[in-house]
């Protein structure tokens, strides 16, 4: 075990080491990259079932947009609440905010006239001034943030329908509604295909493919590249066919909804933010060890502080999107999203302590959790039994990873 | 000789591929104090899991015999059943229990479920008298020290009538003094007829109390001595377990030390929640170029306290006074200020606060200084990794590759790695605070060569230890520190362990004024 020279800093004394030597074959990789894979299967098993179950219902284009503007609003969340829980806090406000927001979106715009654009700006704001309110107890304060954000909940409950003085206010301004009930112009004016949409669809597939294979040279050229070429050709692929059947059959319909586009941007920003760059690593490096990140010079304050700032403009922008979709602003908007929020969270790999979670994860969490509640309506099931399901895959998704973890 | 109490035969345990022990032979006779010694990762803890039942009969090859009789262990339940009491090297009590409620848990002192405190207090007054500890039955564990604590779980061992003590590394967390007071206790009990293995690695302890060694390597036995017929040497001990001479525990240096760099002066803190106690009042001292100065102290001293404060003020508070790097008043209030100063302190304790343990290497390694990766706070992967790597190819880091995870190495191991962050922020001065704390004595030695080869390049290397042999190997001058006062000053020429305690007995340890 031991070498007889040490000299621990002095010039390398044995030949360059082929640091992946001992490179894991496939099945080892997959063995232990299983969540990363397993969730993603699991979304197209989910996906095959409801499909067959619902007799081709649930892949139908009319459907499958439903599918993407009944959960935008979450996903826009998850991304913030994994963000959140990353870092090791929770937010359980976000339901209640978003409810806010929407009903302070609907008294400007229906009640004071106030233009649509200036209106969003002023709610994203409010929604960080939100944020900021609650995490600043949780991060210079040590208030544990279930506790803040279960007065949050409350209070902005109470907040929403003040505004609201108990009852729904709407239409809303035709462009306002475009957020979530417009599609991406199309100048080409298919009739059977949105060309414009397919095209972007197509765009975005092959970009992520380029992306992705760059980034695959550039870790082989390095010699840091862990996953078997075979394996990472089969999922680029997948993914590439998987964006380019789902722009396909939404551009069938009426091509690909704003919202999705807003989406999938925020979706990407997100994952590169946690990814790639140092403020993701910092808020990791908190949640898995914030003694250790703050002996590490990182200001675990400022950081948990604005995770909770970015949540609250997150939810804030769901707010105007659930308010958009439903054209009015009722005292009842936002109830529960935030339990959907953060199942999406946990299913997609989250962990409760913090330092564990994938923006991509969280994604196909919401996921997963949208085509259940789609398909079993579809499917005529009660809403009663559709959240004892649910309530079961969330505790299946958990021991699963928690049973993984011990192996 | 008497008939041996355990006879362990032929052990052979593995985890996947992973062979932990390949042929272990463990005889310990009636009455004795046995030693188990080895190297981190020689099998040492699997093996007394394998003897507790943590690893159930039919997992592991072998035989184990007690009293006489061969043994099937499903479980902690049937080993306790039978006497044998393993008392883990991270203690197992409930903080806001009290002792009393400690030392029963599980075995309460109930009938029909209701518990009869009389009965527990009275019990457990009893068993404190037996291990010397001066505590009431209803106080708080948490009101505690960790050497005390420790005896908390000896009497909760003595409750349950044990026949076999099982301690794995009962002193890592204690002081010389609770070291000294529990390896008295052992022979107190050993008086009493229990028998008792003892997992250490203070080789001093071992050739105090221990009547029998048995010596692991790579999971099997390399040697039994009994020290019955007198002393066993400690070197012979140290080559049986990294199966290579070790002519010296330190590697040799030259120190060259130039002018004075850092510099503390009247450095002031109160304690952290009790503001009115004043842990450090009012220390200076100076680090020079390529110097390494050692700070010696009891635990409780204000050792870890001191370089915490000075380190970003992470700990404490109110603190006052100055710090100078090249003559020049520093800024360290934040730990970030404290980094950008050329400052580098590794913690105590790796796992709580050095690594993110279910990161990986390269991403603990330049944790505390990602911008030298990022270019625009944009991480390039590929500078990262070539960084990891280079650090884990110059501190010897044994692992597959940077991408494993921290959690999956040794001790020794994931010191190299805090280290590897630390050097990799480019420091000018780098406190370490207990540096081979529970490491083995292979992976001391290359952590030694590292901060003589740190000092060697010119850095200030300021080295906390309760270990005293280690300061008095490796300072160029130490510092003794006690109740939050410089007591002493000895340049190492002229330093020995007499002197060093000297100075603290006699400036009176208990001034808390």
């Amino acid at each position: 075990m031991h070498s007889e020279s040490h000299g621990p800093l002095s010039a390398v004394s044995a030949a360059t080491e082929k640091e992946l030597a001992a490179r894991l074959d496939h099945a080892q990789f997959l063995k232990n990259n299983l969540r990363e894979y397993g969730l993603l299967i699991s979304l197209v098993v989910i996906m095959g079932f409801f499909e067959v179950m619902t007799d081709g219902t649930l892949l139908q284009p009319l459907n499958l947009t439903n599918l993407v503007l009944q959960n935008s609003y979450i996903i826009v969340m998850a991304l913030g609440m994994l963000l959140v829980i990353v870092a090791g806090h929770i937010d359980l406000s976000v339901g209640s905010v978003s409810g806010f927001i929407g009903a302070v979106a609907a008294v400007l715009m229906v009640e004071y006239h106030v233009h649509f654009l200036l209106a969003g700006l002023i709610c994203l704001v409010g929604g960080g001034v939100i944020g900021a309110a609650q995490g600043y107890w949780v991060a210079y304060h040590k208030v544990p943030a279930f506790i803040v954000t279960l007065a949050g909940m409350l209070v902005f409950k109470g907040l929403a329908l003040a505004v609201l003085q108990g009852s729904s206010v709407g239409p809303f301004p035709p462009e306002f509604q475009l957020l979530s009930t417009g599609f991406i112009p199309d100048p080409f004016g298919g009739e059977s295909l949105r060309i414009t949409s397919f095209i972007l669809g197509l765009a975005m597939a092959l970009a992520l493919v380029i992306s992705k294979l760059r980034g695959h040279a550039d870790r082989t050229k390095h010699g840091m590249e862990t996953e078997p070429r075979a394996l990472f050709i089969i999922k680029i692929a997948a993914f590439a066919a998987m964006i380019t059947a789902f722009s396909y059959l939404l551009s069938t319909y009426r091509g690909l909804p704003n919202v999705l586009i807003v989406m999938l941007v925020l979706i990407a920003a997100y994952d590169f933010v946690t990814i790639r760059t140092t403020v993701g690593r910092r808020i990791y490096a908190l949640g898995g060890n914030e003694k250790a990140a703050r002996l590490s010079g990182i200001n675990t304050e400022r950081l948990s502080f604005l995770t909770f700032v970015n949540m609250g403009v997150l939810a804030a922008l769901a707010g105007l999107i659930f308010a958009a979709r439903l054209n009015t602003a009722t005292p009842k908007a936002g109830v529960g999203f935030e339990l959907d929020v953060i199942a999406a969270c946990f299913i997609g790999g989250a962990s409760a302590s913090g330092g564990v979670g994938r923006v991509l994860g969280a994604v196909i969490g919401a996921f997963i959790m949208g085509v259940m509640n789609n398909g079993m309506s579809i499917m005529g099931i009660g809403i009663d039994y559709q959240q004892v399901i649910k309530g079961l895959v969330l505790l299946a998704a958990v021991c699963l990873d928690v049973y993984n973890k011990k192996k | 000789m008497a008939e041996a109490i355990l006879e362990m035969r032929g052990m052979k345990k593995s985890f996947h591929a992973v062979k932990a022990l390949s042929d272990v032979n463990l005889s310990v006779r009636p009455g004795e104090i046995h030693a188990i010694v080895g190297e981190n990762g020689a099998g040492k803890s699997t093996l007394m899991k394998v003897l507790s039942g943590v690893y159930p009969y039919g997992e592991y090859e072998g035989e184990i015999r007690f009293l006489g009789q061969e043994c099937h262990f499903k479980g902690i339940a049937d080993s306790e059943h039978l006497g044998i009491i393993i008392i883990h090297q991270e203690l197992a009590l409930v903080p806001l229990l009290s002792i009393s409620e400690n030392i029963f848990l599980g075995n309460e002192q109930a009938r029909h479920g209701v518990i009869d405190w009389n009965a527990s207090h009275l019990k457990t007054r009893a068993l404190l008298d037996k291990v010397g500890l001066k505590e009431l039955p209803g106080t708080l564990v948490t009101q505690l020290g960790v050497g005390k604590q420790q005896l908390v779980e000896i009497a909760k061992a003595l409750s349950k009538e044990v026949k076999l003590l099982i301690l794995d590394e009962p002193t890592a967390s204690l002081n010389e003094t609770d070291s000294d007071a529990l390896m008295n206790l052992l022979l107190e009990l050993k008086r009493q007829g229990i028998t008792c293995i003892l997992i250490s690695h203070k080789l001093n302890e071992i050739s105090r109390v221990a009547d029998s060694i048995t010596i692991l390597r790579d999971g099997a036995t390399v040697a039994s001595l009994d020290c019955s017929a007198g002393a066993v040497g400690e070197d012979i001990v140290i080559r049986h377990m990294v199966g290579r001479e070790m002519a010296d525990r330190y590697p040799p240096r030259t120190p060259a030390i130039g002018e004075t760099v850092f510099e503390v002066k009247n450095w002031k803190v109160h304690h952290e929640t009790h503001a009115e106690r004043e842990i450090i009042k009012g220390v200076d001292l100076h680090v020079k170029r390529g110097e390494i100065v050692g700070i010696a102290g009891l635990m409780g001293a204000g050792r870890t306290e001191l370089a915490m404060s000075i380190f970003g003020r992470s700990y404490g508070q109110r603190i006052s006074g100055q710090v100078f790097m090249h003559g020049k008043e520093i800024d360290t209030r934040t730990t970030r200020k404290a980094i950008d100063h050329g400052i580098a302190y590794v913690t105590e304790d790796r796992k709580g606060c050095g690594l993110v343990l279910e990161e990986c290497i390269a991403w603990n390694t330049t944790l505390a200084n990602l911008r030298a990766i990022a270019h625009h706070e944009v991480v390039d992967e590929a500078r990262e990794f070539s960084a990891a790597s280079e650090f884990r190819r110059k501190l010897n880091v044994r692992s597959q590759n940077v991408y494993e995870r921290a959690v999956n190495l040794s001790g020794g191991n994931q010191q190299k790695v805090v280290l590897s962050k630390w050097l990799f922020s480019r420091p000018e001065v780098l406190i370490l605070d207990e540096p081979t704390r529970g490491i083995d004595v292979g992976a001391k030695y290359e952590i030694y060569s590292i901060i003589a080869q740190l000092a060697a390049e010119g850095r200030c290397v300021l080295m906390i230890s309760s270990e005293m042999p280690e300061l008095l190997g490796m300072c160029d001058r130490i510092y003794v520190l006690n109740a939050g006062r410089f007591v002493a000053e000895f340049p190492a020429a002229e330093a020995s362990q007499e002197k060093i305690m000297r100075a603290i007995v006699t400036s009176g340890a208990n001034d808390n004024a």
